[in-house]
């Protein structure tokens, strides 16, 4: 069975940005039973769950705790930890089970509440804990840091300005400011980010993704069995995976990310070419992340990452509108799960329910999420059915 | 130290020592740093340690402006700083002011006490050496 008879057929999401009335584990059981019900099936159809664990409050067994919560006895169970890049890979494990004859229909949920769970030291230290103990954390970096280094690199190496890094916030307030669910809504120039707080030379606090509490779900199944279900199935039509280092003090070359390789596998399993992408949901926790794969997953030439940022085809009205929900900066990062919603906004964006932000064409999307300092990357391309 | 193996203690102990080790392959010559039981490059177990000579550059850096806890006191210079044997580790920039560091400086290996706690090997420019 090929990847393209693999359809996402339910999506769900909570109340997002600040949360207080339930926490990560009611959230997650609550985007499960809502795609569940989106999907126009009986939790009894489920026979498999994958989720994240939370941040907030780890559990062991966290995908088996999820479902028991929600009253589900599914045939399979299984917590995905690729950090940021956990909503994609965990997609593909859901897509392999339904593949592999597994399972039938599995349900991929995630929900965390670093915002009002956590405190802002406490979110820094298990953040910034992704540095290896001995050799990086002694010396206190903080996850801004990490990806300022990149961005320095990529300064020096090409010539990339702040201004330019700063035009990835401009995109995602033009796209949040006409989504209501966007946590930060308020249109920003790029001299509002220049004159944002310093947090760790060259990134200000606007060129960093926001802290929130949220989850959302997405319900896969054959595609065979989602013809019969409400909604227009979207096809997964290629996925890829790159990894060439956990750790950024082991990375040899810190412009260049393995999101080369995830992109490429995923562009060569779909058939497809960058040219033939309407939507690009990326991984924007940092300005300089958004930047870099947009090089690297071939949409301009590397190098010209800023220089494309800045020329506006990322924003509304232009040719390659990404992140249409807000992405990371500004809708929505309640810790591991944040690209979900890049997920559950493309789904709105194929069933034509984006409202101001709806694409008038929309063919083929691009998933891109990473976990670690641009270390573990994965790729999905979308399509509808043939 | 908490969870520090025997290997990782040959480092600690380098620098109780005032030295920066690191290792290099017996079979194929490549040098690494974070040690490790294995070559990386050639998968040889005769990975033998070696002092580094202490000199190097900045790859990379980032002034930090909000300390990562307490401990750490912001203005703080983290780097990857490049040896001249060819690896990469990171580290800090000290005793410089922080608009006059840049990538491709030459800087040299000195040992301070770090976010309050243990000795650990950092980097000043080279032109205070």
């Amino acid at each position: 069975m090929d990847l393209a008879n693999v359809a996402i057929v339910g999506s769900f999401e909570t109340d997002l940005g600040i949360v207080t009335d339930r926490g990560p584990m009611a959230l997650g059981v609550q985007a499960t039973l809502g795609a569940i019900a989106d999907a126009g099936l009986q939790p009894s159809a489920i026979d498999g769950l994958i989720t994240c664990n939370s941040l907030v409050a780890p559990v062991m067994y966290h995908a088996e705790a999820t479902a028991e919560y929600a009253g589900l006895t599914p045939g399979h169970c299984l917590s995905v930890g690729t950090g940021g890049g956990t909503t994609y890979t965990a997609l593909r494990y859901a897509a392999a089970a339904i593949q592999t004859g597994l399972a039938t229909t599995v349900v991929v949920s995630m929900a965390d509440s670093m915002r009002s769970f956590m405190t802002r030291d406490r979110a820094m230290a298990v953040q910034s804990s992704s540095g290896h103990p001995q050799f990086e954390q002694p010396y206190g970096p903080t996850v801004p840091a990490y990806y300022a280094l990149i961005a320095r690199a990529h300064m020096d190496a090409f010539g990339t300005t702040e201004a330019q890094f700063a035009e990835a916030m401009v995109s995602s307030r033009a796209w949040a400011h006409q989504n209501p669910t966007a946590q930060y809504r308020e249109r920003v120039t790029v001299d509002d980010v220049l004159a944002s707080k310093p947090i760790a030379d060259p990134l200000k606090l606007l060129d960093c993704s926001i802290v929130s509490d949220g989850g959302a779900a997405v319900v896969l199944t054959t595609l065979e069995r989602a013809r019969d279900l409400p909604h227009a199935p979207i096809v997964l039509k290629g996925y890829g995976e790159g990894h060439h280092y956990e750790h950024i003090s082991q990375a040899t070359d810190l412009t260049q990310s393995a999101a080369a390789d995830s992109g490429k596998a995923a562009f060569e399993q779909a058939g497809i070419e960058p040219a033939d992408i309407q939507l690009a949901q990326l991984y924007d926790c940092f300005s300089p992340a958004l930047l870099i794969q947009l090089e690297d997953l071939g949409f301009c030439d590397k190098g010209a990452g800023g220089e494309f940022l800045a020329s506006g085809v990322t924003q509304p009205g232009g040719t390659l509108p990404v992140n249409t929900h807000g992405g990371m900066l500004s809708h929505c990062h309640p810790g591991n799960p944040g690209a979900i919603f890049g997920l559950t906004e493309a789904v709105r964006q194929y069933r034509g329910a984006a409202n101001e932000r709806q694409l008038a064409h929309l063919e083929h999307t691009l998933l891109h999420a990473q976990g670690g300092i641009m270390s573990s990357h994965a790729t999905v391309i979308l399509g509808r059915e043939n | 130290m908490a969870g520090v193996d025997q290997l990782n203690q040959v480092f600690f102990d380098g620098v109780a020592e005032g030295q920066l080790r690191i290792q290099q392959c017996g079979d194929c010559g490549a040098y690494q740093f974070y040690p490790r039981v294995v070559c990386k490059l050639c998968g040889s177990e005769h990975v033998h340690w070696k002092v580094a000579s202490g000199r190097g550059q900045v790859a990379s850096f980032s002034v930090v402006r909000r300390g990562v806890s307490a401990d750490f006191a912001a203005p703080y210079i983290v780097a990857l700083i490049e040896l001249e044997e060819g690896v990469t580790m990171m580290s800090h920039v000290v005793d410089v002011d922080p608009n006059q560091v840049i990538s491709g400086m030459a800087v040299t290996l000195t040992f301070r006490t770090v976010g309050g706690a243990d000795i650990r090997p950092v980097f000043i420019p080279a032109s205070k050496s």
